[in-house]
């Protein structure tokens, strides 16, 4: 049987669980150091305003599995934190979005100021660090350069950080609850602008679940063209990531060099799609934009003309004493505090975790067209830059491999699709920084009941105040160009 | 000696990069600046109004709002009478939040006028301060993009800085959540008169796909007038640029 990539399950099919069996289950998944992708509430339809239904994604034999619990009021849910301390984040947005106490959970605060939260953004209740020669940083929300907002807050003695406080929320647009009063004809360019740096890995997961929901998956030769945007969104953010790194540490032949290449990728999308972004590339049940033997020839001829000159600015990057000397041993995550906080994506594999849903669990062309796994064991900021570096290379040389593979393919007419009443489905996919989540939940009548979206950025963040324990305040920069999360990603 | 040579390399494969003439690019595939045909619309069709997800469409007569728009293409095409194509033009910034709104039988926004005040105090040079409001990251990546070797922004004098305290203007993105208000306020009353405020995006111009949300708080927005909008999602480098350099009244 193929392993399941996309789960679709009618609602009452779910087996259901009462809090203490599915907290069983999860605490022996967890025990068994099965991948947990998510954990997440949706309001119980059977009582509203209640305790919400516990739904949990975990990646089996059989590929995407999944299973849910259901509370009664008055039931206590024993957090899952000190065991597992990747649950970390999962009860704290469950906590924020219905309440739920969690008790024994370490640091039950805020994730996004969302709710009864919102706008309550000086409530955040640090952690303070007790010595009469300690002091503490605040930085952001507004930072020097042009990005996303967000609050850090150091605790340190003399230059050594002890403890980093990721304060955010300053993004919180409403996403999820938008996306569930949206008119389905009208969710993609929201979805789009999710997080717009993965606008193509968000829309592309988006597009897969709602296909599950209306039975109709996409063409084999969409989904291939689905999978080279996606790569090439990649080398496009891992260009301005690694170009970042670069301007950080003062290495300008890589600031520029980077920048310029990047611009040749985005304009090849550009000319692709219409969008530097990949934006309107792809709607569910539709390709816009054709694919035939022009544009064949302008992604191979784009590739292979800045092919050569990204291997020699990675050369000289990697090479650079000054480069190495900056990064090596800076921002360390080891692999089993990785493991334990529950990495994802690039920031995972560059702490040796083989974490990539391309592997695990191939979906669309990756099944047919495998691109390789990168690891790095070292957990330092070089090794986040390293593993870009090589995942930049390899989906190059996989692009221009799967390029000869596909035929010409026609755009689509606008399509109708109508999903079914009373189910849910879930779909990932690998994305630039990791792995993205869409899970949409329909109602009686095939309206939207809940849509909750993961982006990597929500387990990762708390990745970026481990690294910098131990490490100068100066180094943060790095640090977070490093991880270089999404602020509105976790926000939504 | 050997990192030398390499460096060297890369140098040469460099060669140059710079847009020479930013006034006249060409954005070969772009999605922007929509033209709209006068053929009227078929009798009682609204498809275009239905389809749009920020509602920029009105009819009889025919408007669309730029500053609402995401140029996602779905007015065009679902119109029967082919009314709406979007072309490559870049052009897509305005003085007002009217001057974004297209009329039928247009085929490009009014230029944007230089202002006489602005001209004289920020001509030569102009610093921002980018703030982000709940801005996806697309149209920071752009606000970015200005400042890198291909848009090189700088040549005009036009930077983004790393402080308000250093900041002749405030560059605003992103729809402008209820979380970020006091900041982005803080951030601006931080910076010296005089001052301008620029909108870049669908999102901050109007909120854009968030519009409909309770998380926003745009108040900023009405009591700040900015004197220049950009439109687009993301907008375009070449948009940026070139609304601030008519803004400024360079010729470029």
């Amino acid at each position: 049987m193929e392993p399941r990539t996309v789960l679709l399950r009618e609602n009452h099919e779910h087996e259901r669980l009462d809090y203490r069996g599915f907290r069983d289950r999860l605490a022996d998944h967890l025990a068994w150091s099965r991948r947990l992708l998510s954990c997440f509430g949706t309001p119980d339809p059977e009582t509203p305003g209640g305790p919400p239904l516990f739904n949990a994604i975990v990646l089996g034999d059989r590929g995407l599995e999944m299973f849910v619990g259901r509370g009664n009021a008055g039931d206590e849910f024993p957090s899952l934190t000190v065991q597992f301390p990747q649950m970390h984040c999962f009860e704290r947005e469950i906590h924020e979005q219905f309440g739920l106490p969690f008790p024994g959970h370490p640091w039950l605060k805020p994730i996004r100021f969302e709710g009864l939260k919102r706008g309550r953004m000086d409530d955040y209740p640090f952690y303070q660090l007790g010595g009469k020669e300690v002091h503490e940083v605040g930085v952001g929300p507004i930072h020097a350069g042009v990005i996303e907002p967000g609050h850090f807050r150091f605790m340190c003695y003399g230059e050594t950080v002890h403890h980093l406080e990721i304060h955010l929320g300053y993004q919180h647009r409403g996403a999820e609850s938008l996306l569930v009063k949206t008119p389905p004809r009208k969710l993609p360019p929201l979805v789009e602008s999710i997080a717009g740096d993965t606008a193509v890995a968000h829309v592309v997961a988006f597009c897969r679940a709602w296909e599950a929901l209306c039975g109709m998956p996409a063409r084999p030769e969409v989904e291939t063209i689905r999978g080279i945007a996606v790569e090439l969104e990649r080398i496009a953010m891992h260009l301005v990531g690694v170009g970042g790194l670069a301007t950080d540490v003062a290495f300008l032949p890589g600031s520029s060099t980077y920048g310029r290449l990047r611009t040749s990728l985005i304009n090849l999308s550009m000319r692709l799609c219409g969008s530097r972004f990949g934006r309107s590339w792809f709607r569910p049940g539709e390709l816009r934009h054709p694919f035939g033997s022009t544009q064949k020839d302008d992604v191979r001829n784009t590739l292979q003309s800045v092919q050569r000159d990204i291997a020699t600015i990675n050369d000289l990057f990697r090479k650079s004493r000054s480069v190495r000397h900056r990064l090596e041993t800076t921002g360390t995550v080891p692999t089993a505090l990785a493991k334990d906080i529950g990495l994802v994506g690039m920031a995972g594999r560059a702490s040796g975790l083989p974490c990539d849903l391309r592997h695990e669990l191939p979906s669309g062309v990756y099944q047919t067209h495998s691109i390789p796994m990168v690891t790095e064991p070292a957990g330092d900021c070089l090794a986040r830059g390293l593993v870009r570096i090589r995942e930049m290379d390899d989906s190059l040389a996989w692009i221009l491999r799967v390029i000869e593979t596909l035929p010409d393919v026609d755009a689509d007419p606008p399509a109708r699709l109508t999903p079914r009443a009373n189910h849910c489905a879930v779909s990932f996919e690998e994305g630039w920084r990791g792995e993205v989540m869409h899970a949409i939940r329909t109602d009686a009548e095939g309206r939207i009941a809940h849509y909750k979206v993961q982006d990597p950025s929500l387990r990762n963040w708390f990745g970026l105040a481990q690294a910098v324990r131990g490490n100068a305040i100066y180094d943060f920069p790095i640090c977070n160009k490093s991880f270089d999360l999404s602020y509105c990603g976790n926000d939504l | 000696m050997i990192p030398l040579l390499e460096a060297l390399r890369v140098r040469g494969s460099q060669g140059k990069q710079y847009i020479a003439n930013l006034r006249q690019a060409n954005p070969v595939g772009f999605r922007g600046l929509p033209v709209i045909d006068s053929t009227p619309c078929a009798e009682g069709c609204t498809a275009c109004v239905d389809e749009c997800p920020t509602d920029a469409i009105q009819l009889a007569p025919f408007r669309l709002d730029l500053g609402r728009c995401v140029f996602c293409d779905e007015c065009a095409r679902i119109c029967p009478q082919k009314k709406v194509a979007f072309s490559a033009g870049y052009r897509l910034a305005a003085r007002t939040r009217d001057g974004l709104v297209m009329r039928e039988g247009t085929s490009s926004l009014s230029a944007v006028e230089a202002n006489a005040r602005i001209q004289k105090l920020f001509g030569r040079s102009l610093k921002l301060r980018s703030v982000s409001a709940g801005g996806c990251n697309g149209c920071e990546l752009e606000i970015n993009a200005t400042a890198n070797v291909n848009f090189d922004s700088g040549r005009y004098g036009i930077d983004i800085v790393a402080s308000p305290r250093h900041a002749d203007g405030l560059i605003l993105s992103g729809p402008i959540t209820q979380n970020m208000a006091a900041a982005l306020e803080l951030c601006y009353e931080g910076m010296p008169d005089p001052k301008v405020v620029i909108a870049v995006g669908t999102c901050a111009i109007s909120g854009g796909v968030f519009e409909p949300s309770p998380a926003l708080d745009r108040s900023f927005i009405n009591r700040f007038t900015p004197e220049l909008y950009v439109a687009g999602c993301p907008a375009h480098p070449l948009s940026i640029v070139n609304g601030i350099l008519d803004l400024l009244g360079q010729v470029g």
